[in-house]
């Protein structure tokens, strides 16, 4: 299991989740700085997302949009606070309207990403802190759209691939 | 999707009453221990009145329950309140655990 330690904070509405994975610190980080393989895996299956913009350095920002079963878009942008390769990764997140700009009214999430060696794995933390509390709700709804069925399945399919390899 | 079960009008009354910090501050104390409203308005550098008013927004929001004890009101966590908005989070968890399943996937490609 790669999630070790989860933890919420009610009172200051901040999520932490802690993993470990089988790779280099260098190779996890790729996975952040490199649009075209974050695609992979911010969103959903049945929601991938599209990076359009990516400018990877402090104050850059970045766009996507994620596309959903029906063909519907749901944009978002980033906005990179720090970046100190390849250890450490701060931005905000954020709704975007249809033309990637963002929509102020429904707040941001402020993520802090820390990649560290351990012996040859890497460690992730994932601390998201929401900025208002409509805002966590806004950001759960839309993560949810997918269909967690489909997700979960997916998931299922390539364990058991990996099984019977 | 658990978020369903909440209708608008209790997300709007949960995230209103979590959005102020002396009203976080009487959550965490009331769901560890019972505390009399009397009690509460000596913690704070505000009126009897302006607590009062504080618990009630918790109670309609429905984080806390208050019963009377002779001349006293007892205010204590509603464990019930306090899940609802812990099941956001749970959700939020569960789209963060599904990313890290891909990266894992991803990364065991090689």
């Amino acid at each position: 299991m790669s999630v070790t330690d989860t933890t919420k904070n009610l009172e200051a509405l901040s999520f932490t989740l802690t993993a470990e994975f089988g790779a280099g610190v260098e190779r996890v980080w790729q996975l952040w700085e490199d649009p075209r393989q974050l695609e992979r895996w911010w969103g959903p299956p049945t929601w991938p997302a599209t990076f359009e913009r990516f400018d990877f350095e402090p104050g850059g920002k970045a766009s996507y949009y994620m596309t959903g079963p029906e063909g519907e878009k749901a944009g978002g942008w980033w906005r990179f606070t720090a970046i100190q390769a390849p250890n450490r990764l701060e931005f905000d997140d954020g709704f975007a309207d249809d033309n990637g700009d963002p929509v102020e009214a429904m707040g941001t999430t402020h993520a802090t990403v820390t990649l560290e060696d351990a012996g040859g794995r890497t460690r992730m933390v994932i601390v998201s802190t929401f900025e208002s509390e409509e805002q966590m709700e806004q950001m759960v709804q839309m993560g949810m759209e997918e269909g967690m069925k489909e997700a979960v399945g997916q998931i299922d399919a390539i364990l058991a691939e990996h099984a019977n390899a | 999707m658990v978020v369903d079960q909440l209708s608008d009008t209790e997300l709007d009354r949960l995230f209103q009453a979590l959005a102020d910090s002396t009203r976080r501050d009487i959550v965490r104390r009331v769901t560890v221990e019972e505390y009399s409203v009397s009690g509460l308005a000596g913690l704070y550098a505000m009126s009897f009145a302006a607590v009062q008013k504080h618990v009630a927004v918790l109670e309609r929001a429905a984080l806390v329950t208050k019963e009377k004890r002779g001349r006293e009101q007892i205010v204590r966590g509603n464990h019930d309140g306090l899940q609802k908005a812990r099941l956001l989070l749970d959700e939020y968890e569960a789209i963060w655990r599904q990313r890290v399943d891909r990266i894992a996937d991803i990364l065991a490609e090689g």
